[in-house]
Order: structure tokens, then C-alpha cells, then sequence
């Protein structure tokens, strides 16, 4: 998760710079996310150093799904900043990172916060299916489940999973409404 | 690099245009003196904000040169230029998730003042545009306009800078408010000796601030003229102006 947004962000800060690689970056991380989880797992399976272990494979995966809405609304929220609010920062003499660290990052933080909830709730349910190729974790529960026909197993997977999902959403949605308050 | 008789800013054969169809500016030439405050006066569309933009190389001409301080604004460190200019504009632009402190402490902070001096500077510029001190902890979501525009020019005003560049800053105000700013503005002009450049549309706001009006029409400059001058002119491009400015004046003298 961290490392998608340690990808991420920068990734939206640049398409802030560079419209011209917009269509390329959306479309990409919108390609990737179109693919489905398992047919990702399947498709990273052969790669040499990738395909090897699967922690290896779950974690790019993890990542590549996560960027899409992570990259989308930093761009969106710097987008978002008020022209004049832009301008006057310009015309007073800020430098491009200083206009960054000073007002864009503050005022895209929000919507940027969202993508970065929507960007977890997508992990949590991917984490899970990565059990299908050995990754281990609460989705192994799950799977393991459905093949004895055990409710219990399934649950013992189903309910923490949901759960962590649930407790991410709200924790991050704290931190969101947090710093909306702060910026105003 | 600057004496006293040189331009504080010139405008030497300057054209600029978006692409070959569409030419905002034509050929300006245009001087301005220090200390002064010259009117950028004309209608919608005649080149009024781009003729300011170019002097904080907002905007690059695409032929001739802007020089400030005998300085082309490309020969500029772009940061350095626009730290010597103030700057403000009609939307404010107040950055809202700071204080009013902290939205005209940003520029000095970023030349590295020391907070002692800042937060005099702060207390100092906020006096000088005729806001209380408790105003300082406020959002800008928390002012009216006039606050708003006050705090505006604050913040370009806070790092002392020998120009400032205004963009219709009272244009959004109501007629009241606007008419005590503008009273305001002026009797801080005559003691801060600023060189100021002003767009306006309004030809009263043109004479009770203006040391000079600089009339811009459809991309050119039409004439400079002082005050007085441009009341009495023949000339029949000013002349509408004057007209529809009396106009007004006669309906309250009936």
C-alpha cells in the first residue's frame, strides 16, 4: 500500500507537469485495472524474478491495482486547485515545488485521501484472492473452505477480511474528515 | 543597474499573441515612472491584464522586450522578478487552508526572514490595509470580500516589494466597500510612493487613482493621459468614456 502511493503520488505530481503523458499514464493504470485479479496473477506468473514466489507476484499486483485511484485523484485534487488561488501563488513569486509543498499538496489532500481509501478496500480484496496462488494469508481460510464445504473455514477468512477491509475505510475516513477541518 | 530617471518598467515595441490568429498586444510602447500609479484603462478584450501579466513574466512577449529596472523580464531570475513585484488580482487568490497570518507571512518566510520580523511585518501590513490584529488567526472562508481584498493586499505588500501590479482588485466589490477601499488605496499610495500599474474598466476608479491613464484599445495603446487631460479631451475614443462616466455624475447632482 505505501509503496503504491510512494508510486502513485509522484506519478499524479507529474501529470500535473506533463499533461502530454496523461493519456498515457491514465490509460495504462486504466488497462491494468480492468484486468481481472486472477487473470493478473496468471499473466505476472512467468515473469522471471517476478513469477518466481508469490509474495513477490501478489505484491506488484497489489500495487499495480492500487495506483490507478491513487494517481487519478492526485491528479484530480492538484487539477482541482482554484485558478486565481494558482495564479497569485505564481505571480507572488513561489517556485513550482514550493507551489506544490505550500498549496497544492494541502488542497489536493482530501480528494488524494480518497484515492488512497479506494485504493485499500481494492488491496484488502486482492490480498485475499492471492491465496489461489499460494500467497498465504486469510483468503487460504477462504479458499480452503469452499473446497472441505466448511462454513466455519470460510468465515474464520471471510469475517476478519471483511473486517480489516471495514476498519482501513474508516480509520483512513477519519484521517480524512481530520484533515478537512484543518483546511478550513 | 537602475538610476533615477530610467523607467521603473518599459514596454519596448512588446507584441504578443496566443498563435497568428489571435494577437492580444500590438507593438506597446510604454514607460512608467517611479513612485507612479498609471492606470491601465479599456473594455474587455484590449489587452489591459495582458499588458500587466507580461511585467511579472506571467505572459513572455512574442516580440520586443518588457524591461524592469532596465532588465528584460527573460534576463530575470523568473522567482527573483516576481519577489520585487507585488501582485494582486480581483479573485484574491487567498490560499484557503492558511490563516491570514500565514497567507502574507508566506512569501517572507520563503526568503528565509526570521519570525520575530515576520510577525512584525505582519502586524505592520495588516494596519496598513485597515485590518484589526485579531484577524490574523482567521480563514479566509471567515471574511467578507473587502477582508478579503484587504488581506490580498497584504500579502503583496508584505515582502516590501518597490512595484505592485493590480489587477481590477476592487472590481468585485460592492459600490460602498469599493469606494472605501478606493479611498483607502489612495491615501496609501501618496504615503508608500509604490510604483503601481492598475487595470481597471471603471473610468472614476481610472481618476481618483491614477497619476496617469494609459487608454489600451483592441490590443494597442490608444494615449496617455493625465487625469485632467483625459476629463477635457476631444479625442473621440475618450470621449465616450468621460461621457458615460458624466452621465452617472449627472444623475446624482439632479
Amino acid at each position: 500500500m505505501s509503496l503504491a502511493i510512494l508510486v502513485g503520488v509522484p506519478l499524479g505530481i507529474l501529470l500535473t507537469r506533463r499533461p502530454a503523458l496523461k493519456a498515457i499514464i491514465l490509460g495504462t493504470t486504466n488497462v491494468i485495472q480492468t484486468i481481472p485479479s486472477l487473470a493478473l496473477f496468471g499473466l505476472l506468473l512467468p515473469l522471471p524474478w517476478l513469477g518466481v514466489r508469490a509474495d513477490r507476484i501478489t505484491i506488484t499486483a497489489l500495487v499495480l491495482y492500487a495506483l490507478l485511484p491513487i494517481v487519478r485523484n492526485t491528479y484530480t485534487g492538484i487539477a482541482g486547485v482554484d485558478p486565481p488561488v494558482r495564479e497569485a501563488a505564481e505571480g507572488m513569486g513561489m517556485t513550482s515545488i514550493e507551489l506544490l509543498w505550500h498549496v497544492e499538496l494541502p488542497l489536493a489532500t482530501p480528494v488524494l485521501l480518497t484515492g488512497v481509501r479506494i485504493a485499500t478496500a481494492i488491496t484488502i480484496g486482492v490480498a485475499t484472492i492471492a491465496a489461489a496462488i499460494g500467497a498465504g494469508g486469510l483468503g487460504e481460510f477462504i479458499f480452503r473452505g469452499l473446497a472441505m464445504v466448511d462454513t466455519h473455514v470460510i468465515l474464520a477468512g471471510a469475517i476478519p477480511a471483511a473486517l480489516m477491509a471495514l476498519l482501513a475505510d474508516s480509520a483512513l475516513g477519519l484521517l480524512q474528515t481530520f484533515m478537512q477541518r484543518r483546511n478550513h | 543597474m537602475s538610476d533615477q530617471a530610467e523607467p521603473v518598467v518599459q514596454f519596448v515595441n512588446v507584441s504578443y499573441r496566443i498563435d497568428p490568429q489571435r494577437t492580444l498586444l500590438q507593438n506597446l510602447n510604454l514607460s512608467i515612472d517611479r513612485g507612479e500609479t498609471l492606470m491601465l484603462l479599456g473594455r474587455s478584450g484590449s489587452g489591459k491584464t495582458t499588458s500587466l501579466k507580461l511585467i511579472n513574466r506571467l505572459l513572455v512577449p512574442f516580440q520586443g522586450e518588457v524591461r524592469v529596472e532596465g532588465t528584460s523580464t527573460t534576463q530575470w531570475d523568473v522567482v527573483q522578478l516576481r519577489r520585487h513585484i507585488g501582485y494582486a488580482i480581483q479573485e484574491v487568490g487567498l490560499f484557503p487552508h492558511y490563516t491570514v497570518h500565514q497567507n502574507i507571512a508566506l512569501i517572507p518566510k520563503l526568503e528565509g526572514w526570521e519570525r520575530a520580523r515576520i510577525a512584525a511585518r505582519v502586524a505592520e501590513v495588516l494596519q496598513v490595509v485597515g485590518l484589526p490584529s485579531e484577524f490574523a488567526n482567521r480563514y479566509p472562508n471567515q471574511l467578507s470580500g473587502g477582508q478579503r481584498q484587504r488581506v490580498g493586499l497584504a500579502r503583496a505588500l508584505a515582502a516590501d516589494p518597490p512595484i505592485l501590479l493590480m489587477d481590477e482588485p476592487f472590481g468585485a466589490l460592492d459600490p460602498i466597500t469599493r469606494a472605501e477601499i478606493q479611498r483607502e488605496f489612495k491615501q496609501l499610495q501618496q504615503r508608500l510612493r509604490k510604483t503601481v500599474v492598475f487595470v481597471t474598466h471603471d473610468v472614476g476608479e481610472a481618476l481618483l487613482l491614477g497619476t496617469r491613464i494609459a487608454l489600451m484599445e483592441s490590443g494597442s495603446l490608444h494615449g496617455i493621459y493625465t487625469p485632467h487631460d483625459f476629463v477635457h479631451s476631444k479625442d473621440d475614443h475618450v470621449t465616450p468614456y468621460v461621457d458615460a462616466f458624466r452621465m452617472s455624475q449627472q444623475i446624482l447632482a439632479a
